[in-house]
């Protein structure tokens, strides 16, 4: 049938597209290295810091009798994943469709979902990449040890994954501008990262502040992930939270999305 | 044609019907119906904000029309808009590309959109951009991402091209560059809607032209005939030597508008048209100065139909 054929061929044309795509999207990420810069480098240097400096490694009573170090790992985790949702995800989406690429591409046969989903993924694998490096680099290098409970750190993960680029897309969906996205992704990253324990572990906090942290997105990814390590399969509480946070944003993020 | 939707010679390229689109509560277009046939350059015309772009961004799927409807090679611009948009290219007015990618790699993208894409070389050469290749997409000049854009618009090697005001910003010099890529294309077979603002371009390029004027089209013939259409009524151009009330010429039998172009007045009419205005301008303490009998054009069709002055945004 010709119109089949000629489906088949539209089809081969789309998979060869969508590769172009993420290719495209991974060059544009190298050639504004910010976000890269950012969400993998600077936790990176962090790790390595805060494997380095004496004091990060006395055991503390104020700190559940962990080390600095070990408290700050999970920190670094759920600041590469929130520095590539929050920031390196939504800004060039917004500007995408503030500029009238998405416009442009809309009239081909690629869809502007295509530009999206290639998004997604780079961003993603660039998150799983910067994990990668603070958990090579904090094991084999530092001394830190393992997660104990691998099965529950990799659930951890993938669970804040879905939950933090939920909101990440929310936020490329309520952003008219680059611009806007960008302020956007500050007065989301601050503070979810001040519950994560950036500024302050949690283990410090007031007994109703570390209550209330645990069950923002980026407190219950550190918290969970802490857990893991320790070898202690994350509270399904902490995992419901991410379940939850996950499924509304991507809601949201569904149902505001624009393409012009 | 490999997609199976080849419109028999017979049909039109494109037909739209009854299209009608609008926004909020403001009719952009109204009731526009014109065919388009295999091959020909077809130009839409009209001031700003007439609908042309409207009517055009319905053909091309980009908007849904709220009434109407429009066949584009036999296919429906929304239902078949995957098999639409193999066979229909287009430059959009309002558009643009990521910032740090390449000529090449932009081209390269936009070719594997398409299952029989065209010759990149041939093109880029023939848009004056081999040299540009491997430029950042910022650092190009405005006529040179308006070159990109034509590439990109025929590099899915189209049926159907619509270019939307692509040689608006070019100087005159790339503008005649442009036009005769514009005829090379019809020559390869493509079938052109051309919208533009230049009187000038669709002079030379259409083979017909459709005045569209608040949402509707006024006139559709061989921009030949519609300035013929113009010359059955006289035209006298003249400079006052003092401000007059245009009441005093539209009052006259013989008077069928007044318009001004900065200084200049038009008055179109019949009859003895000289004679009866100069003696009342002269009644009235006027002389009309460097008096011209206008020759008619494209353009004063134009004017006649929309009693307005075409946009000269951009003309160099």
């Amino acid at each position: 049938m010709a119109a089949q054929l000629a489906a088949r061929r539209r089809r081969t044309a789309a998979r060869r597209a969508l590769g172009k795509i993420v290719i495209n999207e991974v060059r544009l990420a190298w050639r504004s290295p910010r976000g890269l810069l950012f969400g993998i480098v600077l936790p990176a240097l962090l790790v390595v810091i805060f494997g380095e400096l004496p004091k990060a490694q006395v055991h503390r009573s104020s700190l559940g009798g962990l080390t600095l170090f070990t408290v700050e790992v999970p920190v670094l985790l759920a600041f590469v994943i929130a520095a590539m949702a929050l920031y390196s995800l939504p800004i060039p989406l917004a500007g995408y469709r503030e500029q009238g690429i998405l416009r442009r591409l809309s009239i081909t046969p690629a869809r502007p979902s295509w530009v999206l989903a290639a998004q997604v993924a780079v961003n993603l694998a660039f998150a799983l990449a910067g994990l990668a490096i603070i958990l090579i680099v904090g094991v084999a290098a530092l001394g830190e040890s393992a997660p104990k409970s691998p099965g529950g750190f990799i659930l951890a993960v993938l669970l804040s994954l879905a939950a933090v680029f939920a909101i990440g897309l929310t936020i490329a969906a309520l952003a008219r501008t680059a611009g806007s996205a960008y302020g956007i992704g500050v007065v989301t990253f601050v503070p979810l990262m001040f519950f994560a324990g950036l500024w302050f572990p949690r283990q410090e906090m007031t007994a109703w502040l570390a209550d209330v942290s645990e069950y923002t997105p980026l407190g219950a990814a550190s918290q969970a992930t802490q857990d893991a390590i320790g070898g202690m399969f994350p509270p399904a509480a902490l995992l419901l939270a991410l379940v939850g946070y996950a499924a509304f944003f991507g809601f949201a993020a569904a149902r505001y999305f624009r393409w012009e | 044609m490999s997609t199976g939707h080849a419109a028999r010679a017979s049909e039109p390229a494109v037909e739209v019907r009854g299209l009608r689109k609008v926004y909020g509560g403001f009719v952009a277009v109204d009731d526009v119906s014109l065919s388009v046939e295999d091959g020909e350059i077809f130009g839409i015309l009209g001031p700003n904000g007439a609908g042309k772009t409207t009517t055009v961004e319905c053909v091309i799927g980009l908007r849904i029309a709220d009434a109407g409807t429009i066949r584009v090679l036999g296919l429906d611009p929304v239902r078949d808009r995957d098999e639409l948009h193999q066979v229909v290219g287009a430059q959009l007015q309002i558009s643009a590309l990521p910032a740090k990618l390449r000529v090449g790699e932009i081209i390269d993208l936009y070719r594997s959109f398409y299952v029989e894409p065209a010759d990149p070389d041939e093109l880029v050469q023939a848009l004056g951009l081999d040299a540009k290749m491997g430029a950042y997409y910022r650092s190009l000049s405005g006529g040179q991402r308006q070159r990109l854009a034509v590439v990109l618009a025929l590099i899915g090697r189209p049926r159907v091209a619509v270019l939307d005001e692509m040689t608006t910003g070019l100087d005159p010099e790339a503008r005649r560059e442009a036009w005769g890529l514009i005829e090379g294309v019809r020559d390869r077979g493509v079938t052109v809607i051309l919208v533009t603002h230049f009187m000038e371009e669709a002079e030379r390029l259409c083979d017909r032209v459709a005045f569209i004027d608040r949402g509707r089209i006024v006139a559709l013939d061989t921009p030949a005939r519609l300035a013929a259409r113009a010359k059955s009524s006289k035209q006298v151009r003249f400079v006052p030597s003092a401000p007059f009330d245009d009441r005093i010429l539209t009052s006259l039998p013989e008077v069928e508008s007044v318009t001004r172009r900065g200084q200049t007045v038009v008055v179109a009419g019949k009859g003895q048209l000289v004679n009866a205005v100069i003696l009342t301008l002269a009644g009235a303490g006027v002389t009309a100065l460097d008096v011209e009998l206008g020759s008619s054009t494209l353009e004063d069709a134009f004017m006649a139909l929309t009693a307005r002055q075409p946009d000269h945004k951009g003309a160099a």
